[in-house]
């Protein structure tokens, strides 16, 4: 009885926090523009959706800058992270807490902070502004998936690739990349969707004539409601979702090699973390 | 290994984080004049002019109130999904996590759809031959939406504290004589306070901070602190105020992130990390 | 055998403040097993190190048959090392790891195929080639890291507590092992330990260590018989080690009483540590005993007893017998003067 009540909460949360999600898709089908009626089942807004110039070319911004910036992010990321835990003392500590700085700082601090930057440095507000902010903003969660990793490595690995004779660059490229190659992919994925998320700091740094798809969907949703957008979270929606799927079999696999056992959870925290600048 | 590989972060850090954050200083401190810039504390005062100091304290109350909805909401799940309620429970947490994967702005936007006018939950109220409620629109609205948005940061700090709960230590507090409430008052609670705190801290900064919960769901007419550093930037073109409202933001959130830590006490990277 | 392969001269090693060596000299013989043996922060590891490579020395010079490498980095030295927990790439599979090296060295498929093939025969993993490295017991891992390591040919072969994760049984035979590969290859293993008994069992030479300097370097045998102070008496083995008085030459007072000893060259009256082996000890009657006291405890151990017998002038005194007497049972202590070691104090 009482394990009926628990379930029976918790199914009540899950209503609450997909009920909006199952309506925006129901929605999507629906062939009548006025909300609450059914007008029967339609795809029209997927054709639509698809012949909408503004939101197809934000389509491959977005994409553009989250691909491109997640793959920048991860290599300066996790180079950084191998001399962060590299480093010692007061060094170390300063490097952390920059680095800190924009997971903690408000999202549109960050975002103007940049947004001043760019003015400031006389670059045009657009691709390039987009490009280096999404940079800025991913590599701290590259860093955080990565460094982990580095940490449950056998200390004498590097070393031991010395012993058997590779110069450190070649020990470092040979060994230690291969070993954290599990977290490097973490990263990768988890700054490819931060960025195709965003929209506060894309919202200040983008200028005239470039447009995210976060950015294309604020605009629409602030003259109201357009099944467009219905139809683009449906899409969106289960895109995620698949992805969602693959970083989770990797995890359960990296899992039941059993080297670290609390390492999904801890993923789930790195990417809600990251949501926590959601807003 | 060499650390000579944090070379390009370094640089990049203090272009675009460090440089970024001493020109918002600068521009918060200084006001112009003809020949350039001089120091003052003039964007600070006009903060506390009256009409600011309502959308200071506005934005204080409704972070408030939705934190304190989520821990209300959030604890009591957490509790069930840590227990042995669910047989999966991983699969529990994950279909916790989904939703927060949606884009931002469409889970907001998805409440347009049920909240208005014409939305499903006054369709739902006419076909039953109820009046039609506005809740859109107003300081609910955005509380919803906060709430909504917020909800899984307070759950998964507290759930991963409380999985972490020794059996044994709750068995031994029923050993030694405690019912069920004084095992909770008593052990489980205070075991799981740093998943609290950080919880309590991953929902108020960002709703704190949000301007398009209240954009979109408060339809302009609730000024939050972020909606009027949106306005200083993209509208008014005061840097100089704009600038000085986010020291006061990032203040106020060093402010309780340190009343946070002292709660916490020394077991911060636990519940975080 | 006597040609000297690795030699340390006047090393030091300071991190920040503290002193992990201070002022080493020591030096390895061709084909010799030394083992450096001390406990927990006594710089034995950090000697390793040193030789290894992985780090460079803050004062002092090290030799590789005669040549200064004190510089030369790890990957440029014809020695390798058994990592303590092993360090196994996780990402390659063993046979992979095992010919790691090679490949390195850019010897053909061909070349590396044989040697590692060969390898794996040695340390009896044939039939493993293709399995994941963490799949293997420690035993096996163990096994991986060793053939990692000597696929090279290395001149030197540095071991860091490599059988310390093992468990009691898997460790003894590991020690065999260890031991009898070193015979048939003819490398010169240095191995780091700080258990008293793997040391004894495997070594031509043992190093003993604390804080940084090296205590007595001998055979086995040598530093069990003849322990230089009361550290390494105490550190190898059960030793009792009182307070006594050296009266003259061959005459020293402890425990209530004068005892004939075989030391000498100390100065009248000079104070010294007496040490003196539980099983050296043997219980009398107490009427015929200089040295009496009554039985405190008696633990059975299983190829003997160990008893702590309470003397007179309150000292204690650890015996190992294979006879037993019951608690509360007053017997004397016989000894022989070469039983009895006398140390000068090293202590203030």
């Amino acid at each position: 009885m009482v394990r009926f009540l628990k379930r029976s909460y918790i199914y009540l949360v899950f209503v609450f926090l997909y009920m909006p999600i199952a309506v925006l898709m129901v929605y999507s089908f629906n062939d009548s523009r006025s909300r609450g009626m059914w007008g029967g089942f339609t795809l029209r807004w997927y054709v639509e959706l698809f012949q909408d110039r503004t939101i197809m070319s934000s389509l491959y911004s977005t994409l553009f800058i989250g691909v491109v910036s997640a793959i920048i992010a991860t290599v300066i990321g996790t180079l950084a992270a191998i001399g962060i835990h590299n480093s010692r003392g007061i060094q170390k500590k300063l490097i952390m807490n920059v680095t800190y700085l924009p997971v903690l700082n408000p999202e549109i601090v960050t975002a103007i902070s940049l947004m001043i930057l760019f003015v400031f440095a006389k670059v045009r507000l657009g691709y390039l502004t987009l490009l280096l902010a999404h940079i800025t903003f991913n590599i701290p969660y590259v860093i955080l998936s990565v460094l982990p990793k580095l940490r449950q490595l056998n200390k004498h690995l590097y070393e031991a690739a010395l012993d058997l004779g590779c110069t450190p660059a070649r020990a470092l490229w040979k060994v230690i990349i291969p070993e954290i190659m599990p977290g490097i992919i973490t990263g990768l994925l988890l700054a490819f969707t931060l960025s195709i998320d965003d929209f506060v700091i894309s919202f200040f740094t983008t200028g005239s004539g470039v447009s995210t798809l976060s950015i294309t969907i604020y605009s629409m949703a602030r003259r109201g409601i357009n099944p467009k957008i219905n139809a683009l979270s449906t899409i969106m929606f289960t895109f995620v979702l698949l992805l969602l799927i693959i970083v989770n079999i990797r995890q359960a696999r990296e899992q039941r090699k059993g080297r670290n056992g609390r390492n999904g959870q801890k993923s789930h925290f790195d990417s809600l973390r990251s949501r926590f600048s959601g807003a | 290994m060499k650390r000579s590989t944090l070379f390009p972060y370094v640089v990049w850090m203090a272009l675009f984080i460090i440089v970024p954050m001493v020109l918002v200083l600068y521009y918060a401190f200084t006001v112009p004049t003809e020949s350039g810039a001089t120091w003052s504390l003039e964007n600070f005062a006009r903060f506390f002019e009256p009409i600011y100091l309502r959308v200071l304290w506005r934005s204080l109350r409704l972070a408030v109130i939705s934190t304190v909805i989520c821990l209300v909401i959030g604890y009591p799940a957490a509790m069930v999904m840590s227990g042995n309620a669910f047989e999966q429970k991983h699969v529990i947490l994950l279909l916790f996590v989904v939703p927060m994967w949606m884009n931002f702005l469409l889970r907001t936007y998805a409440w347009l759809t049920i909240l208005e006018r014409n939305g499903v939950i006054n369709v739902v109220l006419n076909s039953l031959n109820l009046p039609s409620l506005n809740i859109l629109y107003t300081e609910g609205a955005v509380v919803l939406g906060m709430v909504y948005n917020f909800l899984p940061f307070m759950v998964l700090p507290i759930y991963s504290v409380l999985s972490k709960i020794d059996r044994g230590v709750v068995e031994a507090a029923g050993d030694l004589g405690a019912n069920a409430f004084q095992v909770f008052a008593k052990v489980i609670f205070p075991l799981s306070l740093p998943g609290v705190v950080s919880g309590v801290t991953m929902v108020f900064m960002p709703a704190l901070t949000t301007f398009v919960i209240s954009r979109l769901l408060g339809g302009g007419q609730f000024t939050l602190i972020g909606n009027l550093i949106e306005q200083q930037f993209l509208v008014v073109g005061d840097w100089g105020f704009g600038s000085s409202i986010s020291v006061v933001m990032i203040v106020l959130i060093l402010l309780s992130m340190a009343i946070m830590s002292f709660f916490e006490g020394e077991e911060k990277d636990v519940a975080l990390w | 055998m006597d040609e000297i392969i690795v030699e340390l001269k006047s090393v030091s090693k300071v991190y920040d403040e503290t002193v992990a060596l201070d002022g080493i000299n020591l030096y390895i013989r061709k084909n010799e097993f030394v083992t450096l043996l001390g406990p927990s922060g006594c710089g034995k590891t950090t000697t390793l190190r040193l030789i290894g490579g992985f780090e460079q020395p803050t004062d002092g010079t090290i030799l590789f048959e005669g040549r200064d490498v004190t510089d030369v980095p790890p990957y440029k030295r014809r020695v390798n090392t058994v990592f303590q927990r092993y360090a196994l790439f996780s990402h390659l599979d063993v046979f992979e790891n095992i010919a790691f090296g090679l490949r390195i060295k850019k010897y053909s498929e061909k070349v590396i195929k044989e040697k590692v093939g060969r390898m794996l025969e040695q340390v009896n993993l044939a039939g493993f080639e293709k399995r994941d490295v963490n799949s293997l017991s420690g035993g096996q891992q163990q096994r991986v890291a060793i053939a990692r390591a000597l696929v090279n040919e290395p001149e030197v072969l540095l071991l860091d507590e490599p059988l310390a994760a093992l468990d009691l049984k898997l460790r003894k035979e590991m020690q065999h092992e260890l031991k009898s590969m070193q015979k048939q290859l003819g490398i010169t293993f240095v191995f780091v330990t700080h258990d008293q008994e793997e040391a004894l069992s495997m070594s031509d030479t043992v190093v003993v260590m604390k804080d940084g300097r090296i205590q007595q370097i001998g055979t086995p045998v040598d530093i069990y018989n003849e322990p230089k102070n009361a550290f390494v008496a105490d550190f190898i083995g059960e030793s009792n080690i009182v307070d006594g008085i050296m009266r003259q030459d061959y005459v020293v007072d402890f425990g209530g009483a004068t005892f004939d000893c075989v030391d000498f060259g100390f100065a009248k009256d000079e104070e010294v540590d007496v040490v003196i082996r539980p099983e050296d000890l043997v219980l009398i009657p107490a009427e015929n005993a200089k040295l009496s006291g009554v039985v405190s405890s008696v633990n059975f151990l299983g190829v003997h007893y160990e008893m702590f017998v309470d003397a007179d002038d309150g000292t204690s005194w650890l015996v190992h017998s294979t006879l037993m007497e019951p608690v509360g049972t007053r017997v004397g202590l016989g000894l022989e003067p070469m039983d009895i070691h006398i140390m000068k104090k090293v202590r203030p």
